[in-house]
């Protein structure tokens, strides 16, 4: 009796043990998990703070009399008229209306350098559509001046360094109050390519050229590498030579993907003479990318139907190609399409061999097929994130936000599908 | 502690090495001769006459040397202990082996006195007039009726989708399932209790009209009740069926066979009627099994 009290005794002294050390255990894991979560909040807390201002812009409205006189044009429809006019002039007056103190031509010039420089244009195409228009008022939304904007919206931020003269600053201040200059939603940045002035420069662009690489991306990567899984999984004997290949597309994925951009470079753009800068090249870089990740999903996705599910249709008499077709791969769809929408995601998310192949020039345009020339939402980032005009630290992290966007959207559609198509048996 | 730790031991060895009890003494009577089988192997009306049949994985001899003729619409019993061939020997009757790598079936086997591995066979017909059912229930994960459509479909048996009702009906009522199942054939099969799913499985097999249907321990799966209704089953169809069925339950061989064959460790030991096998069995090894002395 002694010895089983004492060993009760002691059983129960290494129990108080065991559950500090489990507690223990458990803390570390909720430490882990804190600092992970941590370091997400702080990231986006950061990209928040730092982008919101470029989901704004600050515009100046103003009654313009489009006078003939003041502009040195008489014929709006021709071209070499236009090309002359001054239509600088009747913004500046139109300011002075609002602010008649401004008086000296040194004033004047101030005055106008309010307006961004795109200003002057956005009457020239009015009056170039509508030569009716000559000598009425209009009332014209301009872009402010990319310093106003940056006065505008980071007046009180130490980070930033206002560049506008104080006498401007009195300006924009009286502007303010009258409701002359506001701040609204930046449809801009969603409605143009890029730009030298951060005011006038949008993301569109950059979204369509991702779109469009993507498309070339999922087109090519997704059939052949569904292909090449199921190929391996179900068709291809057992030797070396597969074990080859097995190791190889391991090898694959793990290669740095700026390697996968001068393969591009030397074989689309050296070997087959493709253009740079195009989407069909990015593309194709990327679906090399991301083959091995879909090719090593789908199979892992191929592995895990029952074999009993194998065994029941070869049993009705199916035979391999109706195993497959029927059976083996819808039951694989949702993890393929998992492994899919990931790597795809990540392709996304590549900067690197876009790079080399040219896709990080400076576009305008925003691409209208898959051989214009276009940069992609990360090469974009990038773009800003290096220009050494203000606005663009703003725009760099409200194209981060987007690109965030577009890639949590896509985890969510893998979950959504997967958590839809999945059978149990 | 032994020292002289014996590690291999020859085949001819091993029967004597495995069985003998410890305290009775048996040598060299209960060594198995190698394609000696006692009892009554042969049939006059033989659906199956397989000759000299040997499977090997990779460098092993699973099956060694066995021959056996199963009589048209009769329903025999392939029993013995874990490991000792008979799911392996039932699998070459419709090729299942067929996808595993490493198995190589050597012998003559024939169904209805065509050979089932000559290299021109189509396999997939084979497997259409020999159907089988799994020791685990696994219908597809699609519906009632699409999992007993789905043979009929792939073999084109039906034209109309009315003959195609017609052949779901009669293969659920076949397999006793079709009052349970009538009102929800849009169900998804995996919902269904275990019991169900294998008598689905039976008409899934049946659909497809086979004149054989093998049937790899289909009742290990379930419970008692359950097991007694597939029994019923099995005795109804041996009308129109040639039945081959694996069983680890005694009970199950002699309630639903005609003839029991007994294997073991490969070698097909003994073939006799039911009722002799487990009443007066010829061989000393299938005495030691029916009585529970190991197995």
């Amino acid at each position: 009796m002694t010895d089983q009290r004492s060993q009760a005794e002691i059983v129960r002294n290494s129990l108080k043990r065991r559950y500090r050390k489990e507690r223990r255990f458990r803390l570390y894991g909720m430490l882990a998990i804190f600092i992970a979560l941590a370091s997400l909040a702080i990231l986006f807390a950061d990209i928040i703070n730092k982008g919101h201002t470029g989901f704004v812009k600050t515009t100046i409205t103003l009654d313009v009399a489009l006078d003939s006189e003041m502009m040195y044009l008489d014929d709006p429809t021709d071209e070499d008229q236009l090309s002359m006019a001054d239509f600088v002039a009747p913004i500046i007056a139109a300011l002075q209306e609002h602010l008649p103190e401004a008086d000296s031509a040194a004033e004047k010039r101030e005055l106008g350098r309010l307006i961004g420089t795109y200003g002057a244009s956005q009457i020239r195409d009015l009056l170039k559509d509508n030569p009716e228009l000559l000598n009425t008022t209009q009332t014209f939304e301009f872009l402010a001046h990319d310093r106003v904007s940056v006065y505008v919206k980071h007046a009180d931020n130490p980070r930033y360094s206002i560049k506008v003269s104080e006498q401007q600053q009195r300006w924009v201040d009286e502007l303010l109050e009258k409701g002359i200059i506001d701040t609204s939603f930046n449809d801009v940045l969603f409605s143009r390519g890029d730009s030298r002035e951060p005011a006038n420069a949008g993301i569109l662009g950059a979204i369509v050229g991702s779109l469009l690489t993507m498309l070339v991306t999922l087109a090519i990567a997704f059939p052949v590498g569904i292909a090449a899984a199921v190929y391996l999984e179900e068709f291809a004997p057992q030797n070396k030579i597969t074990d080859f290949i097995e190791v190889n597309i391991n090898n694959l994925a793990a290669v740095p993907s700026i390697i996968f951009g001068l393969l591009g470079l030397a074989v689309f753009i050296g070997l087959f003479g493709m253009p740079r800068s195009v989407p069909v090249v990015g593309g194709m870089v990327l679906a090399l990318m991301t083959l091995p990740t879909i090719i090593i999903s789908g199979r892992a996705a191929i592995k895990s139907v029952p074999p009993s599910i194998r065994e029941a249709a070869e049993g009705v008499g199916a035979s391999k190609m109706q195993v497959v077709l029927h059976h083996v791969i819808p039951l694989a769809m949702p993890g393929m399409l998992t492994g899919s929408i990931i790597g795809m995601a990540q392709a996304l998310g590549e900067t690197a061999p876009l790079l080399l192949i040219g896709m990080v020039a400076f576009i305008v345009d925003v691409p209208g097929g898959f051989l214009d020339s276009a940069t992609v939402l990360p090469v974009q980032i990038y773009l800003w994130a290096s220009s050494s005009e203000q606005g663009f630290v703003e725009l760099a992290s409200a194209g981060i936000m987007v690109l965030l966007t577009f890639m949590i959207t896509m985890n969510a559609l893998a979950i959504w599908l997967r958590k839809r198509l999945e059978r149990r048996w | 502690m032994n020292t002289m730790n014996p590690t291999v031991t020859s085949e001819a060895d091993m029967p004597e090495e495995t069985i003998v009890p410890v305290q009775e003494e048996r040598p060299a009577e209960t060594v198995i001769e190698e394609g000696k089988t006692v009892g009554h192997p042969f049939s006059d009306d033989p659906k199956f006459k397989l000759r000299n049949v040997e499977v090997f994985y990779g460098q092993d001899r699973a099956i060694k040397n066995i021959s056996l003729d199963i009589g048209r619409n009769e329903v025999i019993a392939f029993i013995g202990p874990s490991g000792c061939g008979k799911s392996t020997f039932l699998r070459c009757l419709n090729r299942m082996n067929d996808s595993i790598d490493i198995c190589r079936v050597k012998g003559q086997l024939a169904i209805d006195d065509h050979d089932i591995y000559d290299p021109k066979r189509d396999v997939v017909e084979l497997r259409a007039r020999v159907g089988m059912v799994f020791q685990k229930p696994n219908p597809f994960p699609k519906s009632i009726y699409d999992n007993v459509a789905y043979g009929p479909r792939i073999h084109g048996l039906a034209n109309r989708k009315s003959d195609l009702d017609e052949i779901v009906e009669n293969s659920l009522r076949k397999a006793g399932l079709w009052d349970e199942a009538k009102d929800r054939l849009d169900a998804i099969a995996t919902g269904m209790s275990g019991g169900q799913q294998q008598r689905l499985c039976i008409a899934r097999a049946i659909a497809v009209s086979p004149e054989v249907i093998l049937m790899d321990e289909p009742c290990s799966a379930l419970d008692p009740i359950a097991t007694a209704k597939v029994e019923e089953l099995i005795a109804e169809m041996s009308e129109s069926y040639t039945i081959v069925i694996v069983t680890h339950s005694m009970q199950q061989a002699a309630r639903v066979s005609h003839r029991t064959a007994y294997f073991h460790l490969g070698h097909l030991v003994e073939v006799n009627e039911t009722n002799k096998v487990f009443t007066s069995p010829e061989h000393e090894l299938t005495e030691s099994y029916i009585t529970g002395r190991f197995g």
